[in-house]
């Protein structure tokens, strides 16, 4: 099962298709798109599903058009509930 | 009960939309303008720009910085970076950040510099400041070229590098040796932290990072100069698209200009 999952979200109008990312991109997830964007620049695409949220991409790129998202498939565990306090406490870790 | 019907665990976890707020691990800070960066694609400029400013928003102190901006590329900067700012003369900036450090001891004072402002003509002014102490962070760009004025020899290019006013590579026995700026203010006692870092793959991001970071604290703590070298590259000079820009980061500057701390605060090496 995939432990980690991630996405991007890339402000295309901004891009300027350095193709920084592409090669930062440890799984091959981002190439340059076909098309341009305002500037006349080919900008990045996503056109994989594979993406760890590792921000790399994020890191290098120059002009940050690109967010990253990341989600754990891990559940949060119960570790301790403490009570006799005011309100029952409960800690969670990830 | 039909099986297909059955989702498990996996596929729900798949399925689930993961751009949500509590989700987010990255995005752009907020002390970065919404303008568009005027710089050329690749360029490693807008890394650093974007690093100052996550340093800045992380550690809340946008009322507290005053940058100054260079004469070079960047001399825009101030546009970009939602702070105050001050432009600087040709290779002043350093000049200008002490004036602006003496009558403002409490703020953060930073200058931005490429090479030929710091290197060339604001080699003057560079050394004092650092000679001084004076509690402000010095960043310094090295692309190797005068990028804004298309690709001149700078102090810092290559032995045998090609630019436009070195059209048969620098010959060190007419136009001098490069000049290792770092390893220069390194000795003066002036300076409290210097480092040289780079930008051309993420994990050399993330050092610069850390570098900026404990600057900006020491400045807090007003030790002294911290001086930070970033090696950066100029696709456009270098005739190079971005990635083989980077590439030559990595197998000629690099080399040449060994990253790593030069200079460390002599409480942490205990």
């Amino acid at each position: 099962m995939a432990k980690v999952k991630g996405d991007i979200v890339v402000d295309i109008e901004k891009c300027k298709g350095c193709e920084l990312c592409v090669v930062a991109c440890p799984q091959g997830t981002i190439a340059l798109s076909d098309k341009i964007n305002k500037k006349g620049y080919h900008y990045m695409v996503k056109i994989k599903d594979n993406c760890t949220g590792c921000e790399n991409c994020a890191l290098v790129c120059p002009d940050a058009v690109i967010t990253v998202y990341r989600k754990s498939g891990k559940k949060k565990e119960k570790v301790a509930t403490i009570s006799n306090v005011q309100k029952d406490m409960t800690l969670e870790v990830n | 009960m039909d099986e297909s019907i059955v989702r498990t665990e996996e596929q729900e976890f798949l399925e689930e939309d993961i751009c949500v707020a509590e989700n987010l691990v990255y995005k752009k800070p907020k002390t970065l303008t919404d303008i568009d960066l005027h710089y050329c694609p690749g360029c490693g400029h807008g890394v650093v720009h974007r690093l100052l400013m996550e340093v800045v928003e992380e550690m809340d102190i946008q009322d507290k910085v005053i940058g100054v901006a260079p004469v070079g590329c960047a001399v825009f900067a101030y546009n970009y970076m939602d702070i105050d700012m001050q432009e600087a003369a040709h290779g002043r900036a350093t000049a200008v950040a002490t004036g602006i450090i003496r009558v403002l001891p409490d703020k953060l004072v930073f200058t931005y510099q490429g090479d030929g402002d710091l290197a060339a003509i604001g080699t003057a002014e560079t050394l004092h400041t650092c000679n001084r102490g004076e509690n402000i962070l010095i960043v310094f760009i090295n692309n190797a070229v005068y990028g804004m004025t298309s690709g001149q020899m700078a102090p810092t290019t290559l032995p045998g590098m090609v630019t436009t006013t070195s059209p048969f590579g620098r010959d060190v026995k007419t136009m001098g040796y490069p000049l290792k700026m770092t390893d220069l203010v390194a000795q003066l006692p002036g300076t409290y932290y210097v480092t040289r870092q780079a930008v051309n793959n993420a994990s050399n991001v993330r050092k610069t990072k850390k570098a900026i970071q404990k600057s900006f604290q020491y400045l807090q703590q007003k030790k002294g100069t911290c001086f930070i070298e970033v090696v950066s590259n100029c696709p456009s000079n270098w005739k190079m698209t971005p990635v083989e820009a980077n590439k030559f980061v990595e197998e000629k500057l690099i080399p040449f200009y060994p990253l790593g701390d030069l200079k460390v605060p002599k409480e942490e090496l205990k």
